[in-house]
Protein backbone atom coordinates (compact mmCIF):
# COMPACT_ATOMS: atom_id res chain seq x y z
CA UNK A 1 0.00 0.00 0.00
CA UNK A 2 2.79 2.80 0.80
CA UNK A 3 4.59 1.41 -2.48
CA UNK A 4 1.98 2.91 -4.57
CA UNK A 5 1.08 5.99 -2.16
CA UNK A 6 4.97 7.06 -3.02
CA UNK A 7 4.13 6.03 -7.02
CA UNK A 8 0.90 7.88 -7.16
CA UNK A 9 1.34 10.53 -9.95
CA UNK A 10 2.01 14.34 -8.82
CA UNK A 11 -1.24 15.53 -10.31
CA UNK A 12 -3.58 13.39 -7.83
CA UNK A 13 -2.05 15.77 -4.88
CA UNK A 14 -5.33 17.39 -3.66
CA UNK A 15 -5.20 21.36 -4.41
CA UNK A 16 -4.19 23.74 -2.25
CA UNK A 17 -7.25 25.70 -1.05
CA UNK A 18 -7.10 28.88 -2.29
CA UNK A 19 -8.91 31.21 -0.31
CA UNK A 20 -10.90 33.76 -1.99
CA UNK A 21 -9.41 37.12 -1.82
CA UNK A 22 -10.29 40.31 -4.14
CA UNK A 23 -13.80 41.11 -4.00
CA UNK A 24 -13.93 40.19 -7.85
CA UNK A 25 -12.93 36.61 -7.44
CA UNK A 26 -15.88 36.94 -5.20
CA UNK A 27 -18.55 38.27 -7.67
CA UNK A 28 -17.03 35.81 -10.21
CA UNK A 29 -18.25 33.01 -7.87
CA UNK A 30 -21.75 34.06 -7.02
CA UNK A 31 -22.30 34.92 -10.76
CA UNK A 32 -21.43 31.27 -11.74
CA UNK A 33 -23.11 29.74 -8.66
CA UNK A 34 -26.10 31.21 -10.16
CA UNK A 35 -25.71 30.78 -13.46
CA UNK A 36 -25.17 26.77 -12.53
CA UNK A 37 -28.47 27.30 -10.21
CA UNK A 38 -30.51 28.15 -13.27
CA UNK A 39 -29.34 25.62 -15.73
CA UNK A 40 -29.99 22.83 -13.22
CA UNK A 41 -33.47 24.58 -13.06
CA UNK A 42 -33.79 24.22 -16.70
CA UNK A 43 -33.10 20.67 -16.52
CA UNK A 44 -35.84 20.38 -13.83
CA UNK A 45 -38.62 22.12 -14.35
CA UNK A 46 -40.42 19.61 -16.94
CA UNK A 47 -38.98 16.88 -14.12
CA UNK A 48 -41.48 19.01 -11.49
CA UNK A 49 -44.35 19.47 -14.18
CA UNK A 50 -44.57 15.84 -14.49
CA UNK A 51 -44.46 14.86 -10.79
CA UNK A 52 -46.93 17.60 -10.12
CA UNK A 53 -49.45 16.52 -12.87
CA UNK A 54 -49.50 13.17 -11.58
CA UNK A 55 -51.95 14.48 -8.60
CA UNK A 56 -53.96 16.32 -10.73
CA UNK A 57 -57.60 16.23 -10.67
CA UNK A 58 -58.03 16.04 -14.57
CA UNK A 59 -61.33 15.64 -15.74
CA UNK A 60 -60.91 14.49 -19.18
CA UNK A 61 -58.10 12.60 -20.55
CA UNK A 62 -56.29 15.63 -21.31
CA UNK A 63 -53.75 16.47 -18.60
CA UNK A 64 -52.77 20.15 -19.51
CA UNK A 65 -54.20 21.97 -17.08
CA UNK A 66 -54.11 21.79 -13.39
CA UNK A 67 -57.31 20.99 -11.79
CA UNK A 68 -56.72 20.42 -8.38
CA UNK A 69 -55.00 17.68 -6.40
CA UNK A 70 -56.06 14.19 -6.12
CA UNK A 71 -54.45 11.07 -5.05
CA UNK A 72 -56.54 8.72 -7.14
CA UNK A 73 -54.02 8.19 -10.23
CA UNK A 74 -51.50 7.19 -7.54
CA UNK A 75 -54.41 4.46 -6.55
CA UNK A 76 -54.36 2.42 -9.71
CA UNK A 77 -50.89 3.37 -11.61
CA UNK A 78 -51.76 0.00 -13.86
CA UNK A 79 -55.47 0.46 -14.68
CA UNK A 80 -54.69 1.22 -18.21
CA UNK A 81 -54.02 -2.72 -19.30
CA UNK A 82 -51.75 -1.58 -22.48
CA UNK A 83 -49.83 1.09 -20.59
CA UNK A 84 -49.27 -1.69 -17.72
CA UNK A 85 -48.42 -4.16 -20.97
CA UNK A 86 -46.24 -1.43 -21.73
CA UNK A 87 -44.36 -0.60 -18.96
CA UNK A 88 -43.41 -4.65 -18.83
CA UNK A 89 -42.39 -4.90 -22.41
CA UNK A 90 -39.92 -1.54 -21.64
CA UNK A 91 -38.42 -3.71 -18.12
CA UNK A 92 -38.50 -6.88 -19.75
CA UNK A 93 -36.68 -5.95 -22.88
CA UNK A 94 -34.14 -3.95 -20.69
CA UNK A 95 -32.98 -6.41 -18.27
CA UNK A 96 -32.26 -9.45 -20.84
CA UNK A 97 -30.82 -6.25 -23.63
CA UNK A 98 -28.72 -5.07 -20.40
CA UNK A 99 -27.33 -8.65 -19.88
CA UNK A 100 -26.36 -9.38 -22.96
CA UNK A 101 -24.79 -6.26 -23.91
CA UNK A 102 -22.85 -6.32 -20.41
CA UNK A 103 -21.55 -9.44 -20.87
CA UNK A 104 -20.19 -9.24 -24.65
CA UNK A 105 -19.38 -5.50 -23.74
CA UNK A 106 -17.04 -6.85 -21.22
CA UNK A 107 -15.33 -9.60 -22.90
CA UNK A 108 -14.79 -7.06 -25.71
CA UNK A 109 -13.04 -4.31 -23.33
CA UNK A 110 -11.18 -6.73 -21.57
CA UNK A 111 -9.48 -7.59 -25.41
CA UNK A 112 -9.33 -4.24 -26.13
CA UNK A 113 -7.43 -2.85 -23.07
CA UNK A 114 -5.17 -6.51 -22.00
CA UNK A 115 -4.42 -7.51 -25.44
CA UNK A 116 -2.27 -6.64 -28.23
CA UNK A 117 -3.19 -7.94 -31.12
CA UNK A 118 -3.19 -6.95 -34.92
CA UNK A 119 -6.30 -4.97 -35.82
CA UNK A 120 -7.08 -3.63 -32.18
CA UNK A 121 -7.28 -0.01 -33.28
CA UNK A 122 -9.21 -0.73 -36.21
CA UNK A 123 -11.67 -2.66 -33.37
CA UNK A 124 -11.59 0.19 -31.40
CA UNK A 125 -12.81 2.49 -33.94
CA UNK A 126 -15.43 0.25 -35.22
CA UNK A 127 -16.91 0.06 -31.82
CA UNK A 128 -17.04 3.27 -31.54
CA UNK A 129 -18.52 4.06 -34.69
CA UNK A 130 -22.38 2.84 -33.76
CA UNK A 131 -22.15 5.84 -31.10
CA UNK A 132 -21.54 8.59 -33.55
CA UNK A 133 -24.31 7.54 -36.01
CA UNK A 134 -27.30 9.04 -35.56
CA UNK A 135 -30.20 6.97 -33.74
CA UNK A 136 -32.58 7.69 -36.96
CA UNK A 137 -29.66 5.96 -39.06
CA UNK A 138 -29.40 2.86 -36.63
CA UNK A 139 -32.95 2.71 -36.59
CA UNK A 140 -33.82 2.45 -40.26
CA UNK A 141 -30.78 0.53 -41.09
CA UNK A 142 -31.82 -2.27 -38.86
CA UNK A 143 -35.67 -1.97 -40.16
CA UNK A 144 -34.38 -2.28 -43.60
CA UNK A 145 -31.97 -5.66 -43.13
CA UNK A 146 -35.21 -7.03 -40.83
CA UNK A 147 -37.90 -6.14 -44.24
CA UNK A 148 -35.45 -7.63 -46.58
CA UNK A 149 -35.01 -10.74 -44.64
CA UNK A 150 -38.41 -11.21 -44.32
CA UNK A 151 -38.19 -10.58 -40.61
CA UNK A 152 -41.32 -9.80 -38.77
CA UNK A 153 -40.46 -7.00 -36.06
CA UNK A 154 -41.46 -6.84 -32.41
CA UNK A 155 -40.10 -7.90 -29.03
CA UNK A 156 -37.67 -10.06 -29.95
CA UNK A 157 -36.16 -8.08 -32.49
CA UNK A 158 -36.04 -4.56 -30.28
CA UNK A 159 -34.11 -6.64 -27.96
CA UNK A 160 -31.40 -7.08 -30.59
CA UNK A 161 -31.54 -3.47 -31.36
CA UNK A 162 -31.01 -2.58 -28.11
CA UNK A 163 -28.19 -4.67 -27.81
CA UNK A 164 -26.18 -3.73 -30.43
CA UNK A 165 -26.29 0.14 -29.57
CA UNK A 166 -25.88 -0.12 -25.25
CA UNK A 167 -22.89 -2.66 -26.20
CA UNK A 168 -20.43 0.22 -27.29
CA UNK A 169 -21.69 2.33 -24.41
CA UNK A 170 -20.40 -1.01 -22.20
CA UNK A 171 -17.24 -1.02 -24.27
CA UNK A 172 -16.27 2.69 -23.66
CA UNK A 173 -17.66 2.26 -19.99
CA UNK A 174 -15.64 -1.11 -18.83
CA UNK A 175 -12.25 0.26 -20.71
CA UNK A 176 -12.01 3.51 -19.35
CA UNK A 177 -12.32 1.30 -15.84
CA UNK A 178 -9.76 -1.17 -17.42
CA UNK A 179 -7.33 1.37 -18.51
CA UNK A 180 -7.13 2.91 -14.73
CA UNK A 181 -6.09 -0.68 -13.14
CA UNK A 182 -2.68 -2.01 -12.90
CA UNK A 183 -2.28 -4.56 -15.46
CA UNK A 184 0.96 -5.90 -13.17
CA UNK A 185 -1.48 -8.21 -10.30
CA UNK A 186 -3.02 -10.04 -13.54
CA UNK A 187 0.83 -10.51 -14.91
CA UNK A 188 1.13 -12.12 -11.56
CA UNK A 189 -1.39 -14.51 -11.67
CA UNK A 190 -0.36 -15.53 -15.17
CA UNK A 191 3.32 -15.93 -13.98
CA UNK A 192 2.03 -18.22 -10.85
CA UNK A 193 0.58 -20.40 -13.09
CA UNK A 194 -2.91 -19.37 -13.41
CA UNK A 195 -4.70 -20.02 -16.89
CA UNK A 196 -5.89 -16.81 -18.63
CA UNK A 197 -9.44 -17.47 -17.70
CA UNK A 198 -8.51 -18.20 -14.17
CA UNK A 199 -7.22 -14.68 -14.01
CA UNK A 200 -9.96 -13.07 -15.89
CA UNK A 201 -12.71 -14.67 -13.32
CA UNK A 202 -10.54 -14.45 -9.91
CA UNK A 203 -8.46 -11.38 -10.81
CA UNK A 204 -9.52 -8.99 -13.96
CA UNK A 205 -13.20 -9.52 -13.13
CA UNK A 206 -13.64 -8.50 -8.99
CA UNK A 207 -11.66 -5.52 -9.96
CA UNK A 208 -13.65 -3.88 -12.69
CA UNK A 209 -16.57 -4.87 -11.06
CA UNK A 210 -17.92 -1.22 -10.30
CA UNK A 211 -17.31 -0.51 -13.76
CA UNK A 212 -19.38 -3.55 -15.35
CA UNK A 213 -21.96 -2.61 -12.51
CA UNK A 214 -21.90 0.89 -13.77
CA UNK A 215 -22.15 0.10 -17.51
CA UNK A 216 -24.97 -2.27 -17.01
CA UNK A 217 -26.26 0.47 -15.13
CA UNK A 218 -26.19 2.70 -18.39
CA UNK A 219 -27.17 0.44 -20.91
CA UNK A 220 -30.21 -0.67 -18.74
CA UNK A 221 -31.36 3.48 -18.27
CA UNK A 222 -30.35 3.69 -22.21
CA UNK A 223 -32.36 0.74 -23.35
CA UNK A 224 -35.28 1.81 -21.14
CA UNK A 225 -35.47 5.03 -22.14
CA UNK A 226 -34.89 4.56 -25.90
CA UNK A 227 -37.68 5.84 -28.33
CA UNK A 228 -36.08 6.45 -31.91
CA UNK A 229 -34.50 3.21 -32.75
CA UNK A 230 -37.51 1.18 -30.81
CA UNK A 231 -39.87 2.88 -33.27
CA UNK A 232 -38.68 1.02 -36.35
CA UNK A 233 -38.07 -2.06 -35.15
CA UNK A 234 -40.87 -2.43 -32.68
CA UNK A 235 -43.95 -3.54 -35.22
CA UNK A 236 -47.08 -4.26 -33.05
CA UNK A 237 -44.74 -4.09 -29.75
CA UNK A 238 -45.27 -1.60 -27.31
CA UNK A 239 -42.46 -0.41 -25.16
CA UNK A 240 -43.00 2.29 -22.60
CA UNK A 241 -41.46 5.49 -24.65
CA UNK A 242 -43.96 4.22 -27.09
CA UNK A 243 -46.92 3.97 -25.38
CA UNK A 244 -46.13 7.83 -24.31
CA UNK A 245 -45.85 9.16 -27.87
CA UNK A 246 -48.21 7.29 -29.23
CA UNK A 247 -50.75 8.89 -26.46
CA UNK A 248 -50.15 12.52 -27.12
CA UNK A 249 -52.42 12.94 -29.58
CA UNK A 250 -55.15 11.79 -27.83
CA UNK A 251 -53.29 13.09 -24.40
CA UNK A 252 -51.62 11.66 -22.38
CA UNK A 253 -52.52 9.79 -19.38
CA UNK A 254 -52.03 10.76 -15.39
CA UNK A 255 -51.20 7.31 -14.73
CA UNK A 256 -48.24 7.59 -16.98
CA UNK A 257 -46.90 10.57 -14.71
CA UNK A 258 -47.17 8.32 -11.70
CA UNK A 259 -45.05 5.01 -12.82
CA UNK A 260 -42.09 7.74 -14.34
CA UNK A 261 -42.28 9.55 -10.83
CA UNK A 262 -41.86 6.23 -8.82
CA UNK A 263 -39.70 5.32 -11.07
CA UNK A 264 -37.61 8.13 -10.57
CA UNK A 265 -37.80 7.31 -6.86
CA UNK A 266 -36.84 4.12 -7.24
CA UNK A 267 -33.75 5.43 -8.82
CA UNK A 268 -33.10 7.58 -6.13
CA UNK A 269 -33.79 5.00 -3.43
CA UNK A 270 -31.07 2.95 -5.06
CA UNK A 271 -28.78 6.13 -5.18
CA UNK A 272 -28.66 6.23 -1.84
CA UNK A 273 -28.22 2.94 -0.90
CA UNK A 274 -25.48 2.81 -3.22
CA UNK A 275 -23.61 5.48 -1.51
CA UNK A 276 -24.59 3.97 1.81
CA UNK A 277 -22.92 0.47 0.88
CA UNK A 278 -19.91 2.21 -0.70
CA UNK A 279 -19.35 4.20 2.46
CA UNK A 280 -20.15 0.94 4.57
CA UNK A 281 -16.93 -0.77 2.25
CA UNK A 282 -15.04 2.25 2.40
CA UNK A 283 -15.18 2.21 6.35
CA UNK A 284 -14.38 -1.73 6.32
CA UNK A 285 -11.25 -1.35 4.19
CA UNK A 286 -9.58 1.58 6.61
CA UNK A 287 -10.22 -1.33 9.33
CA UNK A 288 -8.26 -4.19 7.19
CA UNK A 289 -5.89 -1.69 5.89
CA UNK A 290 -5.37 -0.11 9.55
CA UNK A 291 -5.33 -3.59 11.53
CA UNK B 1 -2.18 -25.83 -28.60
CA UNK B 2 1.21 -24.39 -27.77
CA UNK B 3 0.97 -21.85 -25.33
CA UNK B 4 1.92 -18.78 -27.68
CA UNK B 5 -0.96 -20.08 -30.38
CA UNK B 6 -3.49 -19.84 -27.41
CA UNK B 7 -2.22 -16.59 -25.76
CA UNK B 8 -2.97 -15.10 -29.14
CA UNK B 9 -5.77 -16.72 -29.75
CA UNK B 10 -7.75 -15.47 -26.61
CA UNK B 11 -7.88 -12.06 -27.28
CA UNK B 12 -10.20 -13.28 -30.55
CA UNK B 13 -12.22 -15.14 -28.47
CA UNK B 14 -12.98 -12.38 -25.54
CA UNK B 15 -13.69 -10.12 -28.70
CA UNK B 16 -15.92 -12.70 -30.72
CA UNK B 17 -19.42 -12.96 -29.94
CA UNK B 18 -19.65 -8.66 -29.00
CA UNK B 19 -17.82 -8.12 -32.45
CA UNK B 20 -20.39 -11.19 -34.33
CA UNK B 21 -23.32 -8.63 -32.91
CA UNK B 22 -22.22 -5.88 -33.98
CA UNK B 23 -21.10 -6.82 -37.90
CA UNK B 24 -24.50 -8.86 -37.77
CA UNK B 25 -26.65 -5.75 -36.34
CA UNK B 26 -24.88 -2.82 -37.23
CA UNK B 27 -22.34 -3.29 -40.05
CA UNK B 28 -24.48 -5.44 -42.31
CA UNK B 29 -27.65 -3.42 -41.81
CA UNK B 30 -25.72 -0.24 -43.10
CA UNK B 31 -24.34 -2.76 -46.37
CA UNK B 32 -27.69 -2.97 -47.00
CA UNK B 33 -29.15 -0.36 -46.49
CA UNK B 34 -26.41 0.83 -49.45
CA UNK B 35 -28.06 -1.56 -51.73
CA UNK B 36 -31.47 -0.56 -50.86
CA UNK B 37 -30.79 3.17 -51.50
CA UNK B 38 -29.87 1.97 -54.93
CA UNK B 39 -33.11 0.07 -55.76
CA UNK B 40 -36.16 1.06 -57.43
CA UNK B 41 -39.83 -0.24 -57.09
CA UNK B 42 -42.77 0.79 -55.22
CA UNK B 43 -44.66 -0.54 -52.20
CA UNK B 44 -46.75 -3.03 -53.93
CA UNK B 45 -44.47 -4.77 -56.28
CA UNK B 46 -41.42 -4.72 -54.48
CA UNK B 47 -38.07 -2.92 -54.22
CA UNK B 48 -34.97 -4.36 -56.79
CA UNK B 49 -31.61 -3.46 -57.38
CA UNK B 50 -31.62 -0.72 -60.46
CA UNK B 51 -27.99 1.02 -59.53
CA UNK B 52 -30.71 4.22 -59.05
CA UNK B 53 -27.64 7.07 -58.14
CA UNK B 54 -30.19 9.79 -58.56
CA UNK B 55 -32.31 8.58 -55.80
CA UNK B 56 -29.68 10.53 -53.83
CA UNK B 57 -29.65 13.52 -56.11
CA UNK B 58 -33.43 13.41 -56.09
CA UNK B 59 -33.84 13.40 -51.95
CA UNK B 60 -31.50 15.60 -51.35
CA UNK B 61 -32.70 18.13 -53.70
CA UNK B 62 -36.69 17.67 -52.96
CA UNK B 63 -35.34 17.50 -49.02
CA UNK B 64 -32.85 20.25 -48.72
CA UNK B 65 -34.49 22.43 -46.52
CA UNK B 66 -35.10 19.43 -43.71
CA UNK B 67 -31.36 19.40 -44.65
CA UNK B 68 -30.53 22.68 -43.39
CA UNK B 69 -32.83 23.16 -40.80
CA UNK B 70 -31.38 19.79 -38.98
CA UNK B 71 -28.17 21.13 -39.11
CA UNK B 72 -29.05 24.68 -38.56
CA UNK B 73 -31.31 23.88 -35.27
CA UNK B 74 -28.72 21.14 -34.09
CA UNK B 75 -25.84 23.74 -34.38
CA UNK B 76 -27.96 26.42 -32.59
CA UNK B 77 -28.78 23.90 -29.77
CA UNK B 78 -24.99 22.48 -29.57
CA UNK B 79 -24.08 26.16 -29.20
CA UNK B 80 -26.52 26.92 -26.49
CA UNK B 81 -25.82 23.91 -24.72
CA UNK B 82 -21.71 24.92 -24.44
CA UNK B 83 -22.63 28.29 -23.49
CA UNK B 84 -25.31 27.14 -20.84
CA UNK B 85 -22.58 23.83 -19.75
CA UNK B 86 -19.70 25.48 -19.29
CA UNK B 87 -19.70 27.79 -16.65
CA UNK B 88 -21.98 24.93 -15.19
CA UNK B 89 -19.42 22.65 -15.16
CA UNK B 90 -16.43 25.01 -14.23
CA UNK B 91 -18.46 26.11 -11.34
CA UNK B 92 -18.89 22.02 -10.30
CA UNK B 93 -15.11 21.01 -11.21
CA UNK B 94 -13.55 24.20 -9.19
CA UNK B 95 -16.07 26.06 -6.76
CA UNK B 96 -18.39 23.47 -5.75
CA UNK B 97 -16.73 21.75 -2.90
CA UNK B 98 -18.45 19.26 -1.03
CA UNK B 99 -21.85 20.16 -3.48
CA UNK B 100 -20.09 18.67 -6.64
CA UNK B 101 -21.38 15.15 -6.48
CA UNK B 102 -24.70 16.67 -5.60
CA UNK B 103 -24.70 18.77 -8.66
CA UNK B 104 -23.53 15.62 -10.81
CA UNK B 105 -26.27 13.95 -9.35
CA UNK B 106 -28.56 16.42 -10.46
CA UNK B 107 -27.37 16.73 -13.79
CA UNK B 108 -27.68 12.92 -14.30
CA UNK B 109 -31.18 12.54 -12.67
CA UNK B 110 -33.49 13.60 -15.29
CA UNK B 111 -32.34 11.03 -17.37
CA UNK B 112 -33.99 8.87 -15.30
CA UNK B 113 -37.78 9.98 -16.12
CA UNK B 114 -38.60 9.33 -19.84
CA UNK B 115 -37.66 11.65 -22.50
CA UNK B 116 -39.76 11.48 -24.32
CA UNK B 117 -42.33 12.68 -21.20
CA UNK B 118 -40.04 15.42 -20.44
CA UNK B 119 -40.83 17.07 -24.15
CA UNK B 120 -44.24 16.43 -23.57
CA UNK B 121 -44.25 18.39 -20.17
CA UNK B 122 -42.28 21.15 -22.76
CA UNK B 123 -45.46 21.40 -24.50
CA UNK B 124 -47.25 22.49 -21.65
CA UNK B 125 -45.12 24.89 -20.20
CA UNK B 126 -44.87 26.44 -23.70
CA UNK B 127 -48.79 26.13 -24.37
CA UNK B 128 -50.52 29.09 -25.69
CA UNK B 129 -52.71 29.58 -22.52
CA UNK B 130 -49.49 28.95 -20.41
CA UNK B 131 -47.74 31.21 -17.98
CA UNK B 132 -44.52 31.67 -19.95
CA UNK B 133 -46.41 33.03 -23.45
CA UNK B 134 -48.62 34.78 -20.81
CA UNK B 135 -46.09 36.61 -19.36
CA UNK B 136 -43.76 37.34 -22.64
CA UNK B 137 -46.84 38.92 -24.01
CA UNK B 138 -47.34 41.14 -21.35
CA UNK B 139 -43.41 42.61 -21.35
CA UNK B 140 -44.00 42.51 -24.85
CA UNK B 141 -40.92 40.14 -26.10
CA UNK B 142 -43.93 38.35 -27.96
CA UNK B 143 -46.63 40.33 -29.93
CA UNK B 144 -50.14 39.51 -28.32
CA UNK B 145 -50.98 36.63 -30.44
CA UNK B 146 -47.11 35.07 -30.52
CA UNK B 147 -46.25 31.91 -29.77
CA UNK B 148 -43.68 29.65 -27.92
CA UNK B 149 -45.30 26.35 -28.89
CA UNK B 150 -45.01 24.80 -32.65
CA UNK B 151 -42.11 27.68 -33.78
CA UNK B 152 -38.90 27.03 -34.42
CA UNK B 153 -38.05 28.44 -30.85
CA UNK B 154 -39.26 25.63 -29.56
CA UNK B 155 -38.02 22.91 -31.18
CA UNK B 156 -34.45 24.37 -30.62
CA UNK B 157 -35.35 24.63 -26.82
CA UNK B 158 -36.60 21.33 -26.72
CA UNK B 159 -33.23 20.00 -28.50
CA UNK B 160 -31.04 21.79 -26.60
CA UNK B 161 -32.86 20.95 -23.17
CA UNK B 162 -32.65 17.10 -24.18
CA UNK B 163 -28.86 16.94 -24.86
CA UNK B 164 -27.77 19.74 -22.19
CA UNK B 165 -26.31 16.53 -19.50
CA UNK B 166 -24.42 15.25 -22.60
CA UNK B 167 -22.40 18.30 -23.31
CA UNK B 168 -22.08 19.17 -19.13
CA UNK B 169 -20.53 15.84 -18.15
CA UNK B 170 -17.48 15.56 -20.74
CA UNK B 171 -16.97 19.36 -19.61
CA UNK B 172 -16.88 18.70 -16.31
CA UNK B 173 -14.47 15.36 -16.75
CA UNK B 174 -12.35 17.83 -19.25
CA UNK B 175 -11.88 20.54 -16.79
CA UNK B 176 -11.86 18.74 -13.50
CA UNK B 177 -8.94 17.08 -14.43
CA UNK B 178 -6.78 20.24 -15.04
CA UNK B 179 -3.71 20.28 -12.20
CA UNK B 180 -4.50 23.74 -10.82
CA UNK B 181 -0.80 24.16 -9.86
CA UNK B 182 -0.33 25.17 -14.12
CA UNK B 183 -3.10 27.97 -13.23
CA UNK B 184 -1.20 28.85 -10.03
CA UNK B 185 2.00 28.73 -12.55
CA UNK B 186 0.28 31.25 -15.35
CA UNK B 187 -1.02 33.48 -12.29
CA UNK B 188 2.43 33.64 -10.30
CA UNK B 189 4.11 34.71 -14.19
CA UNK B 190 1.67 37.55 -13.98
CA UNK B 191 -0.56 36.46 -16.16
CA UNK B 192 -4.23 38.16 -15.73
CA UNK B 193 -7.19 35.65 -14.81
CA UNK B 194 -8.42 36.12 -18.10
CA UNK B 195 -5.08 35.12 -20.05
CA UNK B 196 -5.14 32.45 -17.74
CA UNK B 197 -8.31 31.13 -18.83
CA UNK B 198 -7.46 31.50 -22.11
CA UNK B 199 -4.24 30.31 -22.24
CA UNK B 200 -4.49 27.06 -19.60
CA UNK B 201 -7.94 26.59 -19.20
CA UNK B 202 -9.35 26.51 -22.04
CA UNK B 203 -6.69 24.30 -24.30
CA UNK B 204 -6.82 22.14 -22.12
CA UNK B 205 -11.07 22.28 -21.77
CA UNK B 206 -10.80 21.65 -25.65
CA UNK B 207 -11.31 17.48 -25.86
CA UNK B 208 -14.42 18.18 -23.31
CA UNK B 209 -15.76 20.66 -25.76
CA UNK B 210 -15.20 18.36 -28.88
CA UNK B 211 -16.54 15.03 -26.83
CA UNK B 212 -19.37 17.13 -25.38
CA UNK B 213 -20.00 18.75 -28.75
CA UNK B 214 -20.31 15.67 -30.94
CA UNK B 215 -22.37 14.06 -28.09
CA UNK B 216 -25.05 16.72 -28.52
CA UNK B 217 -24.74 17.49 -32.28
CA UNK B 218 -24.76 14.39 -33.51
CA UNK B 219 -28.12 12.94 -31.66
CA UNK B 220 -29.57 16.41 -32.20
CA UNK B 221 -29.10 16.42 -36.17
CA UNK B 222 -31.01 12.94 -36.41
CA UNK B 223 -33.35 14.01 -33.43
CA UNK B 224 -37.62 14.02 -34.76
CA UNK B 225 -39.22 13.95 -31.09
CA UNK B 226 -38.91 17.34 -30.57
CA UNK B 227 -39.77 18.53 -34.35
CA UNK B 228 -42.50 16.02 -33.79
CA UNK B 229 -43.64 17.19 -30.40
CA UNK B 230 -43.01 20.77 -30.05
CA UNK B 231 -43.42 22.09 -34.15
CA UNK B 232 -45.23 21.60 -37.33
CA UNK B 233 -44.52 19.99 -40.27
CA UNK B 234 -43.03 23.78 -40.86
CA UNK B 235 -40.32 22.67 -38.25
CA UNK B 236 -39.88 18.92 -39.64
CA UNK B 237 -36.25 18.28 -39.79
CA UNK B 238 -34.29 15.27 -41.62
CA UNK B 239 -35.19 12.91 -39.06
CA UNK B 240 -38.77 13.35 -39.26
CA UNK B 241 -38.76 12.88 -43.28
CA UNK B 242 -36.23 9.55 -42.95
CA UNK B 243 -39.08 8.26 -40.34
CA UNK B 244 -41.99 8.93 -42.13
CA UNK B 245 -40.40 7.55 -45.37
CA UNK B 246 -39.69 4.40 -43.87
CA UNK B 247 -42.78 3.65 -41.95
CA UNK B 248 -46.12 5.53 -43.12
CA UNK B 249 -44.89 6.00 -46.80
CA UNK B 250 -42.72 3.15 -46.84
CA UNK B 251 -40.59 4.42 -49.43
CA UNK B 252 -37.20 2.67 -48.27
CA UNK B 253 -34.91 3.74 -51.13
CA UNK B 254 -35.85 7.19 -50.21
CA UNK B 255 -35.15 6.88 -46.81
CA UNK B 256 -32.16 4.53 -47.23
CA UNK B 257 -30.40 7.23 -49.53
CA UNK B 258 -31.01 10.41 -46.93
CA UNK B 259 -29.83 8.62 -43.88
CA UNK B 260 -26.86 8.14 -45.40
CA UNK B 261 -26.67 11.38 -46.55
CA UNK B 262 -27.13 12.25 -42.98
CA UNK B 263 -24.07 9.97 -41.88
CA UNK B 264 -21.93 11.62 -44.44
CA UNK B 265 -23.20 15.13 -43.53
CA UNK B 266 -21.87 14.40 -39.97
CA UNK B 267 -19.18 12.93 -40.64
CA UNK B 268 -17.38 15.65 -42.91
CA UNK B 269 -18.78 17.53 -39.77
CA UNK B 270 -16.53 15.58 -37.16
CA UNK B 271 -13.42 16.13 -39.73
CA UNK B 272 -13.66 19.71 -40.31
CA UNK B 273 -14.69 20.27 -36.74
CA UNK B 274 -11.47 18.07 -35.60
CA UNK B 275 -9.18 19.83 -37.87
CA UNK B 276 -10.74 23.49 -36.60
CA UNK B 277 -9.84 22.61 -32.94
CA UNK B 278 -6.55 20.83 -33.82
CA UNK B 279 -6.67 16.92 -33.73
CA UNK B 280 -3.58 16.49 -32.46
CA UNK B 281 -4.06 18.41 -29.47
CA UNK B 282 -7.07 16.62 -28.99
CA UNK B 283 -5.68 13.66 -28.61
CA UNK B 284 -2.08 14.38 -26.85
CA UNK B 285 -4.89 16.20 -24.16
CA UNK B 286 -6.73 13.24 -24.48
CA UNK B 287 -3.84 10.69 -23.17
Amino acid sequence: MAATDTLAPPASAPPAPKPVTSSRDRLRHWVLGIWSVLALLYLFIPVFIVVLFSFNDNRGRFNFTWEGFTLRHWAHPFADADLAKAMTNSIEIALIATVIATLLGTFMAVALVRYNFRGRAGIDFFVFMPLSTPEVVLGAALLAMFLTLNINTGFVTIVIAHVMFTLSYVVVTVKARLEGMDRHIEEASMDLGATEWVTFRKVTLPMIAPGVAAAAMLAAAISFDDYVITSFNAGQTQTFPLFIFGATRQGVPAEVNVLATMLLLAVLVLMGLNVLVQRALARRDAVRTSA
Amino acid sequence: MSLRTRRRLVPWLFLAPALLWLLLFFAYPLLNQASVSLMTGDPENGYTLTWAFHTYWDAISQYKVQFGRSILYAGIATALCLIIAFPLAYFTAFHAGRFRNLILLLIILPFFMSFVLRTVAWQLILADDGRVVSILRSIGVLGSDGRLLASGVAVVAGITYNFLPFMALPLYVALEKIDRRLLEAATDLYASRATAFRKVTLPLALPGIFAGSLLTFIPACGDFINAALLGTPRQYMIGNVIQSKFLNILDYPTAAALSFTLMLFILIGILLYARLLGARNLTEAAI
